[in-house]
């Protein structure tokens, strides 16, 4: 059933949320600390362990598998719902400094990203050309 | 009577915010692939102008109703709000982990923990730097100001630690906001400089660019496939940002400005 899917998802999510909250509490901050990214590893590690016992039927992946689209149009939607306003009304100081911490980590994303270990980059699976974007993107929605 | 029947729909419409906010991101989205193939040949992805768009809208709801959400401030787009706030935000970014390769994500580790590492303390540096170019010249101001320029939950969790100033903490946030925005949009321009093109890439990004939402934002623009390696390591982001600002950050920047 495609709710077992989506119900696994919320367990994850929710799991997650709490391990990270109590990852903050337990080293003194006021903040979740990886929350989701607990909640990410949780889902991995399960859907691991049910694929190699079959226990994972499409039907069931396929109600993770929509949220999983649903990411970009939800981003589209948050990115509707910033405080732009404020964010242009910080004047010189926010402008330049958040513009030279963006250019200086960018310059660190392209050192690093190039450097590291020696191995070859990972290839991707075949080079993803605008034709199947878009009608990925149709599908989505 | 015309009136009244546009009235029924802007009911509907207002009693149903989710669905709504579905229908309009769905007619964004549509647009944006319009104007993706037909204008930039496919060479702009749909999704990074349809997050523009979304900016746009924000601006102009912010700027017309004056408040602090953008289009989710207009009633009958409360639903955007919803849609795109912190909880489905967190369980779409979740359910993207299903796609993830673990072999790929293990090979990362140690770069991603670094590159974290770094996303903190280079963006407070040069955030501190600037806040004293330009006057604030106390430990708190610069700590704070320097902490935004982390993340704008980063700036005020840390300001607030501090005792700093409203406008100070302002300040910070918007710092924070405005390199949240450029990492959404400048992302997939900047994909070839930055080598974005793999997970361990998406992963030294995730750590480097921070705020879960300019790094989940700004890999969707560029290829969805990196995601969930980037947004595995942002997460983190926020949680160290706000260990280190009012303790680390803060006695480091005191100790050298005094």
């Amino acid at each position: 059933m495609i709710i077992y899917g989506t119900a696994l998802l919320a367990i994850c999510h929710l799991v997650g949320l709490y391990l990270g909250d109590l990852l903050g509490a337990a080293i003194g901050v006021k903040a979740n600390v990886g929350g989701v990214g607990i909640a990410m590893l949780l889902l991995i590690t399960i859907r691991l362990w049910l694929h190699d016992r079959g226990l994972l039927p499409r039907e069931t992946e396929a109600g993770v598998g929509f949220w999983g689209a649903m990411y970009i149009p939800v981003v589209v939607a948050m990115a509707a719902q910033q405080n732009v306003v404020a964010a242009l009304r910080g004047g010189p100081v926010a402008l330049i400094s958040a513009v030279l911490a963006a250019a200086a980590c960018a310059c660190c994303i392209a050192l690093l990203s190039r450097t590291g270990d020696h191995e070859p980059l990972p290839p991707l699976p075949e080079e993803l050309t605008d034709e199947p974007e878009s009608v990925r993107m149709s599908a989505s929605h | 009577m015309t009136q009244s029947f546009s009235h029924m729909f802007e009911n509907v419409l207002l009693h149903n915010g989710l669905v709504t906010a579905f229908a309009t991101v769905g007619i964004v989205m549509w647009v944006s692939s319009q104007l993706s193939r037909r204008l930039t040949k496919g060479r702009l992805h749909a999704s990074a102008i349809a997050i523009m768009i979304g900016l746009g809208l924000a601006y102009y709801g912010g700027v017309v109703t004056g408040k602090e959400k953008g289009m989710a401030d207009f009633a009958l787009f409360s639903g955007i709000g919803l849609m795109g706030g912190a909880m489905l935000r967190d369980f779409a970014i979740v359910a993207t982990a299903f796609e993830v390769q673990v072999r790929e994500a293990r090979k990362a580790g140690l770069v991603g923990a670094v590159s974290l590492l770094l996303g903190t303390i280079i963006p407070f540096v040069v955030g501190a730097c600037v806040a004293r170019a330009f006057g604030y010249n106390d430990a708190i101001s610069m700590t704070t100001i320097g902490a935004g320029a982390v993340t704008y939950i980063v700036g005020p969790v840390t300001g607030a630690a501090l005792g700093a100033s409203s406008d100070v903490i302002a300040l910070s946030i918007a710092t924070g906001l405005v390199k949240a925005i450029i990492v959404m949009v400048g992302t997939p321009f900047a994909a070839g400089f930055l080598g974005l093109n793999n997970p361990r890439a998406a992963m030294v990004f995730g750590g480097l660019a921070g705020t879960v939402s300019g790094v989940s934002a700004g890999l969707a623009a560029t290829d969805r496939r990196l995601v969930p390696y980037g947004a595995l390591v942002a997460t983190f982001h926020t949680g160290l940002g706000c260990l280190l600002g009012p303790s680390v950050l803060y006695l480091a920047t005191k100790a050298i400005v005094g």
